[in-house]
């Protein structure tokens, strides 16, 4: 199991990706994909040290949370650039406390926090426990902080057990 | 113009014309927001919803008019949300450069100035990544 499928995830990735990437379903597209996603993550397995264990039902609640938020903060922000002067903006510096400790996590917290609008994550500290984040309107920064760190680093912490 | 435009010819329309419009909405954000931060947000969330919505026209297209399955919009979507906030990280990170070497002010800005860590810690810009932690990679 571990020297075929070193990383099953990556492999059904792989094989999803390849099929949805021809946009056909047949034996021949399963089968080169299958090949693909047995053969890459046989070779790369030495740069995948430690990685994260995921549960994959929390993943996709996850994924469905960010997507709603993406398109509800993207009205936010076409109204504040529409509508609010520039006097009135409130943009602001937020160090966020992570409790996240591995690289992937972080990764995917700041993506997250990137890709929702409103928000764009700017650098990690040095010694790893901190999160640089430039929020566009944010007059109460406490409050933005606490709404970040249970919405998403929450769900995360659920996710990457 | 003809008569017989179908339904899903004005569906498709409107999701385009909704996509353009949120394109539209981040290059004026880029245009009249005041400093380089704020200017950041504008292009990346016109490319998270306002491409969204064209994909979700060119998906809507082919599967009701031409009767045709697509699926590399979805991949499209994938491999853009997966870019789309390194390149934003990336020019924030020379921002920081420039704002400590005073080649760029944050003057036009009420955000104030970069917060500073506590204990002799700094960004990892500017310092390298502490021993033991997620940064290093000293041991793998």
């Amino acid at each position: 199991m571990n020297r075929l499928l070193p990383h099953p995830g990556l492999s059904v990735l792989l094989v999803v990706m390849w099929v949805v990437m021809v946009n056909d379903l047949t034996f021949g597209t399963l089968f080169l994909g299958l090949l693909v996603g047995v053969l890459v993550p046989m070779f790369t397995a030495p740069w995948w040290p430690g990685r994260p264990r995921v549960r994959f039902l929390p993943a996709i609640a996850y994924l469905a949370v960010v997507l709603g938020d993406i398109v509800v903060a993207n009205f936010q922000v076409a109204a504040i650039i529409l509508f609010k002067p520039n006097r009135d903006l409130k943009p602001a510096w937020l160090t966020i406390p992570l409790e996240l400790t591995s690289p992937e996590v972080i990764t995917v917290f700041a993506g997250t926090i990137s890709l929702t609008p409103g928000t764009v994550s700017t650098d990690v500290s040095a010694c790893g426990k901190f999160l640089l984040v430039h929020a566009l309107h944010a007059p109460d920064p406490a409050t933005e902080i606490a709404k970040v760190k249970s919405r998403y680093e929450a769900r995360l912490k659920g996710i990457f057990a | 113009m003809s008569a017989d435009v179908s339904l899903a010819e004005w569906l498709v329309s409107a999701v385009i014309v909704l996509g353009g419009g949120f394109a539209l909405v981040g290059s004026w954000g880029l245009v009249r927001l005041p400093s380089l931060m704020e200017r950041l947000h504008g292009p990346t969330k016109a490319s998270t919803l306002g491409l969204g919505a064209m994909l979700v026209g060119s998906f809507l297209w082919f599967q009701l008019v031409e009767g045709v399955w697509t699926t590399h919009e979805l991949l499209i979507s994938v491999f853009l949300f997966v870019t789309a906030p390194i390149s934003a990280n990336m020019i924030a990170k020379v921002h920081l450069h420039r704002l400590r070497h005073g080649e760029a002010s944050e003057s036009g800005s009420s955000a104030g100035r970069v917060p500073s860590l506590p204990g002799g810690n700094d960004w990892a810009t500017h310092q390298a990544p502490h021993e033991g932690t997620p940064g290093d990679f000293a041991g793998d």
